[in-house]
């Protein structure tokens, strides 16, 4: 399992309902229902996906987050999920107030665009950004509002939610993000992992 | 239409008491079961069918000597497992094939019913098959599972019964009937109206049938349950054994023959009256307004868990139905799952070799079988 899934699973606490928004094949559930012995669903806009997570015994719903959020009463999740698509959506800032409504606690993982890679292909080429984590040409990538981990720790100011915990995964090596090595953490980290408050 | 000497029928003597007000008891419901009950009686499954259905889901149909309806998804082996489960499916009262229904002897006046059987409901039905239950010493049902108004037979069921079901599959349906749904049955049942032979529904007794009129009641219906691209795929502007127009209103397109074909055979199986009532059931049907305008308290007591299926190409129950039912679930932190199948078959995908939808709902029974 991805490491990005292992960090995940550690940050959230046994026996609680969690709603895995983009839940893909069902591996993260699947894994959380193993270990955590959590309630879990999940929301994804793939048939071939869902129909893989049903034969998994998942409970899934085909939908997209952006329209399908809006079913779910307040606070009806104690955690929500939220696995590197938020930068796929319209309006992240509709997406992670809805979240944040729906759970009481999300968990956001971001693909760092400040990474030193994406920086130095950008600087040397001339040309988008083609990494491991950022596999698609700009004219048919789903990702129109890449930003940085400095990006997502801005943003959590400008529209005001808490950033309870910060995670930097770099060559599988996990490690906290603070005020004080956000710069390296920023050029270094392929994947920002956030669990974020109201 | 007689009852043939393979019908099963549980004579139900417990009152039932109708939507209409009337109350009924002594009365026959038929059915048929599949693969065997285990020792627990907790591997039972009851399919509830469609408008024109009936118990015979698979194999033969020892009526009409055809593939029963659901032959595709019913079966050993298939994605509703009677190797594995045990599988009743009753005749709905007001239909042919053996219930209650308005081809049947008044015994008060010894005349046949016609249009003075009590009209019924969606709930009626449910409330009549529930006996089923008791006749076999279910406690509870391993699952409930229908397609069309079998989905609304599902979804009234655990409405009525929370505890009575561990999993609900509502199929291509809807919690509430549209205005085009109820346009559609009006034409149809319209249709039979206009046939003379008809006769205000006492052609059994004239020993008439209104053949032409059910006919086309059918040939109407049957253009919903199929898609437009379903359609052009397989008729086009194909012309039906000749090479050119003949201008004139016989069947030049092959579409037209089809369509005539399907009448006709129809009608050697379908009891003309059944269709009024069965119609008026659906169109009567709507839980929403059961409920006071939230469809999330009809399963508010219920702890079943739910799958709910829709086909992209089914314009008759559209997505967007069938997801208003995962939503009520949804808001009431009900476990639902929700999957729309792609097909280009129409509504009638359910009864057809689709296989995402084969194999999701096997899937879904089979793994929640294990879990449950």
């Amino acid at each position: 399992m991805k490491t990005e899934y292992k960090i995940i699973v550690d940050l959230i606490e046994e026996k609680t309902r969690v709603l895995d928004v983009g839940c893909d094949d069902g591996t993260l559930m699947e894994s959380l229902k193993k270990n955590k012995n959590v309630d879990a669903r999940g929301i994804e806009i793939s048939k071939d996906k869902v129909q893989t997570c049903v034969s998994k015994g998942l409970t899934v719903i085909e939908g997209n987050a952006e329209l399908d959020l809006k079913q779910f009463p307040n606070d009806s999740f104690d955690y929500v999920v939220l696995g590197q698509t938020l930068q796929a959506f319209v309006n992240p800032e509709i997406v992670i107030k809805e979240l944040l409504r729906v759970g009481r606690k999300a968990i956001i993982t971001i693909p760092n665009f400040g990474h030193w890679k994406v920086r130095l292909n950008l600087l040397i080429k001339g040309t988008m950004p083609i990494t491991e984590s950022l596999p698609n040409d700009w004219y048919n990538t789903p990702n129109i509002h890449m930003c940085t981990i400095k990006d997502f720790v801005k943003f959590s100011k400008i529209i005001n939610f808490k950033i309870f915990k910060s995670l930097a995964l770099t060559n599988k090596n996990i490690s906290n993000i603070n005020n004080s090595n956000l710069f390296y953490k920023n050029l270094f980290a392929e994947l920002g992992i956030f669990l974020i408050e109201k | 239409m007689n009852i043939k000497e393979n019908i099963k029928t549980l004579v139900i003597k417990k009152p039932l008491k109708l939507d209409c007000g009337k109350t009924i008891n002594n009365f026959p419901l038929a059915y048929e079961t599949y693969g065997s009950l285990n020792k627990n009686k907790d591997n039972a499954i009851l399919v509830f069918h469609a408008l024109t259905g009936d118990q015979f889901v698979t194999g033969i149909n020892p009526v009409t000597k055809k593939d029963g309806w659901w032959s595709y998804a019913v079966g050993p082996n298939k994605s509703i497992d009677t190797n594995k489960y045990f599988v009743i499916c009753a005749n709905v009262i007001g239909g042919c094939m053996g219930s209650f229904g308005p081809s049947h002897k008044n015994p008060d006046t010894n005349k046949i019913y016609g249009t003075d059987f009590p009209v019924i409901t969606i709930n009626d039905m449910v409330n009549a098959q529930v006996n089923l239950l008791d006749h076999f010493e279910i406690k509870k049902l391993f699952s409930v599972v229908g397609g069309s108004m079998g989905g609304m037979q599902v979804l009234q069921f655990i409405s009525n019964y929370p505890d009575k079901a561990s999993t609900v599959v509502p199929i291509a349906c809807t919690s509430s009937h549209s205005a085009q749904n109820i346009a559609f049955n009006e034409l149809g049942r319209q249709a039979i109206a206009s046939d003379h032979n008809w006769s205000d529904g006492k052609y059994l007794s004239n020993n008439t049938l209104p053949d032409k009129g059910l006919s086309v009641a059918r040939m109407a219906a049957h253009i919903t349950y199929l898609s437009k691209k379903g359609l052009q795929e397989k008729f086009g502007r194909k012309l039906q054994e000749r090479d050119a127009l003949k201008f004139g209103f016989d069947a030049d397109f092959q579409i037209e023959s089809y369509l005539r074909y399907q009448g006709s055979v129809f009608v050697d199986r379908f009891d003309a009256n059944s269709y009024l009532y069965i119609t008026r059931a659906m169109d009567y049907f709507d839980l929403v307004k059961q409920f006071d305008g939230n469809l999330s308290n009809a399963f508010k007591k219920t702890k079943a868990k739910f799958f709910v299926i829709s086909f992209t190409s089914d314009w008759l129950y559209p997505t967007q139905e069938n997801k208003d039912i995962v939503i009520a679930l949804n808001a009431i932190g009900a476990d639902v799952g929700f999957v729309e199948i792609k097909s280009d078959k129409g509504h009638d995908s359910f009864l057809l070799d689709v296989p995402d939808f084969l194999k999701t709902l096997k899937n879904f029974l089979d793994k929640s079988y294990i879990e449950r």
